[in-house]
């Protein structure tokens, strides 16, 4: 229903990736993925283990420079940005796309408030000219400065962590961490949120909240969403759009209904009792010829 | 109840037997470390052959020591430890609000440096207060000024630079090259002296950005020697070896000048007698002066963005990334910044000296610089000020204790042992505070209220 809402309204693809390939010496991590994230979209990436999600993700957010293939953004405003040849911190900078890490990455040094205000960082330096401006003791800085708490205010509300703003990040439990991950990555200002495996090791009730947080930010910010969770509950719960990963390539795309039946997707995730193996194939031999014939037609 | 005293009586004779049986073990140690070592020495007599002296004297004080020492250690000092931990851990901890001297302990120590010369010259008269000035207060300060400075290298952006020194051997040479040649001023040569440090700070950080951790150490030490073997081996400028010396004094702005000839000598213009206390006084309150601004700014950098993406760098790099901050950029400037203030202290310390050499910038001076900050903690201004104070001012106190002359002799010079001390202390310190003397963090920014972070959430920095 959320999902024909969305597509109503705003049904443009926000990040396109085009035949890309990432290869690791021998190892072929992705081989020519394609695939679209639309905006306004939670288009969820999933797959078992080792299929290349993680790749993907360091792909489109720069840590990673793919092989080949291209990976365009486009704003709301229309500019778009070749991502792949373009480095990371530019990326969340200037594509406005913001990442989470599969193992959480905080400084847990800094307060939770501070961790909102690094993510805040560009901003904030423009504001005090550059640090010279703000060392002499303009106003400037200071309204800035206040803006920024008042932004950080907001997204330690949404997600539930305002009680703690002045503890060390490193304090948190889990749970909290993942959550204030998300927070500070939306305190970059993203048009493109990836969050990757942001319900690992959360309770169902941790990840109840969490489907609420992703919603409310799709909802309230429009910002377009690009998750791998290995949660079935959270995908096929939250998710408009599924893609699925197999050995870097892409075995299945649609809505999450159509990829929980879809056979090929059920013999990757779950295997195949040997009985039933030519049965499998056929049908996937099936699947692929009226791909082909599909194909032949356009 | 009699078999409660029993016990406690049966304990007793236990301990007692423990501590006798250590303590001869540990004799037993010494006895065999130090047989070589103390009990025989060698020595060359008038006909230059090796003759072989017994010293069973020194060796049995050596023994005894250690096996009295051990003795006493486990008969008294542990059960006193245990009892006052086990005291402590019944105690209910409460929050104690911090006594008048621990909440205003910077103003308080600004203020004592302030008074310190007019104190120092009315308990000890003009030329006695030479000593406590300069061989305490200027160097102390010099030194502290040092550790701030590397303190944002090290400390906030966790970069770790084993070649400090550098930057003030350019700081120094700036100063004295260019007042030579060119007849600048030390008011002009200062800050000019910190911009050209600051330029090799990033000369230094553009192609050492890619290394972390170990290669960066290892990197930033051979900057720091090939800078001082530039400095040896460049003679036509730098003279070598020989050093600079006749570098010109700072005047007071230009108004009053310390020079003995001119006529607007300090002393001659308040009709004081002559002394060259006068000068010393103004560069210590000159020192006192650029310490205060380094600190300023770094409390001020703390809180801008540029600050907290430092601290960020520290804690990790890639999350900075994935945040949008240009790491590359924020590295240089930490390290152009925390040069910049290796070089106003470099000129300070030509000015102070009068004569630069490649001598004073050797890599142990990176060395104690950066071991000041690690003992004072890292990113705590207080901390690194107290541990100054403590390695330098201790240094300097052993020259004071002549008193140990009549202890080992006249021959010991007190002075030699330094470099032991100072290794002995900071494992002792390491030991009983691993984080340093302050090892917490103040938040740059709070919601509600102002929390420490305690040192174990913070991390030392890998790049």
């Amino acid at each position: 229903m959320s999902a024909l809402e969305t597509n109503a309204m705003n049904n443009d693809p926000i990040l396109k990736v085009e035949h890309l390939s990432m290869r690791f010496g021998g190892l072929m991590a992705i081989n020519d993925l394609s695939f679209e994230a639309r905006r306004g979209d939670i288009t969820a990436l999933i797959g078992p283990n080792g299929a290349g999600k993680t790749t993907v993700f360091n792909c489109v957010t720069g840590f990673y420079k793919p092989t080949m293939g291209m990976i365009s953004m486009t704003q709301q405003s229309g500019k778009k940005f070749l991502l792949e040849r373009m480095p990371d911190f530019e990326i969340t900078r200037d594509a406005k796309v913001a990442r989470t890490f599969q193992n959480i990455r905080m400084f847990s040094g800094l307060t939770v408030l501070e961790n909102l205000l690094v993510a805040q960082h560009n901003m904030l330096m423009r504001a005090s000219g550059y640090t010279i401006l703000g060392l002499l003791g303009f106003s400037g800085y200071r309204r800035a400065q206040a803006e920024s708490i008042e932004l950080a205010k907001h997204w330690l509300e949404k997600a539930n962590l305002i009680d703690r703003a002045d503890d060390p990040a490193g304090d948190l439990p889990y749970g909290a961490q993942r959550r204030l991950e998300i927070a500070r990555a939306m305190c970059t200002g993203p048009e493109f949120l990836c969050l990757d495996e942001p319900a690992a090791g959360l309770n169902p009730r941790e990840s109840l909240a969490l489907n609420d947080l992703l919603r409310s930010i799709r909802k309230d910010t429009g910002t377009s969403i690009l998750l791998i969770e290995h949660d079935m509950s959270v995908v096929m719960e939250i998710s408009d759009h599924v893609i699925v990963l197999e050995y870097g390539q892409k075995i299945s795309d649609g809505t999450p209904d159509a990829v929980k039946n879809d056979p090929r997707v059920i013999a990757a995730y779950l295997g195949v009792e040997d009985e039933e193996v030519e049965e499998v194939i056929e049908q996937i031999e099936e699947i692929q010829e009226t791909d082909g014939e599909q194909g032949g037609k356009h | 109840m009699a078999t409660t005293t029993y016990s406690t009586e049966s304990a007793a004779g236990n301990l007692t037997a423990r501590a006798l049986r250590e303590g001869f073990y540990a004799g037993l140690v010494a006895f065999g470390l130090f047989f070589l070592f103390v009990g025989l020495e060698t020595t060359q007599n008038i006909r230059n052959e090796l003759v072989l002296n017994q010293r069973w004297g020194l060796l049995a004080i050596f023994v005894a020591v250690a096996a009295v020492g051990r003795f006493l250690g486990v008969l008294y000092l542990q059960p006193w430890i245990a009892s006052r931990k086990a005291a402590k851990a019944a105690e209910v901890e409460k929050a104690a609000p911090e006594s008048f001297i621990a909440r205003n302990f910077s103003k308080i120590a600004i203020a004592a440096l302030v008074l310190m010369p007019p104190v120092a010259v009315l308990l000890f008269g003009v030329q006695g207060s030479l000593k406590w000035v300069d061989n305490f207060g200027i160097q102390i300060l010099i030194y502290v000024m040092l550790a701030w400075g590397l303190n944002i290298v090290v400390g906030l952006a966790g970069l770790l630079d084993l070649g400090y020194v550098a930057f003030y051997a350019v700081g120094a040479y700036s100063y004295a090259l260019l007042s030579q040649h060119f007849g600048f001023s030390f008011w002009i040569l200062l800050p000019l002296a910190g911009i050209l440090a600051a330029f090799w700070g990033m000369i230094l950080g553009f192609p050492v950005l890619r290394l972390k951790g170990d290669y960066l150490a290892i990197v930033t030490l051979a900057f720091g020697e090939i800078i001082r073997l530039v400095l040896i081996n460049w003679t036509e400028v730098t003279k070598g070896t020989f050093g600079i010396s006749g570098i010109p004094k700072a005047s007071v702005f230009g108004i009053w000048s310390f020079d003995v000839s001119a006529p607007n000598n300090f002393a001659k213009a308040f009709d004081l007698p002559m002394s060259s206390a006068y000068y010393k006084i103004f560069l210590f309150y000159v020192i006192l002066a650029l310490a205060l601004l380094t600190a300023y700014v770094t409390i001020r950098l703390r809180r801008m963005p540029i600050g907290r993406a430092w601290e960020a760098l520290r804690e990790d790099e890639i999350a900075c990334r994935s945040l949008g901050i240009n790491t590359v950029t924020t590295k240089l400037t930490a390290f152009a910044t925390g040069a910049m203030f290796g070089g106003f202290a470099g000129s300070f310390f030509a000015v102070r000296q009068g004569f630069v050499s490649p001598e004073s910038f050797v890599f142990l001076e990176s060395a104690i610089i950066l071991a000041i900050v690690v003992l004072g903690g890292m990113g705590s201004l207080v901390g690194i000020a107290v541990a100054a104070t403590v390695m330098v001012g201790g240094t300097e106190l052993l020259r004071e204790m002549t008193f140990l002359k009549t202890v080992f002799g006249p021959d010991f010079t007190p002075e030699l042992y330094r470099m032991l001390i100072f290794g002995l202390a900071m494992v002792v310190v390491m030991v009983w505070k691993p984080r340093g003397f302050v090892g917490s963090r103040e938040p740059t920014a709070f919601l509600h209220e102002r929390k420490s972070v305690s040192g174990s959430f913070t991390k030392e920095g890998h790049g």
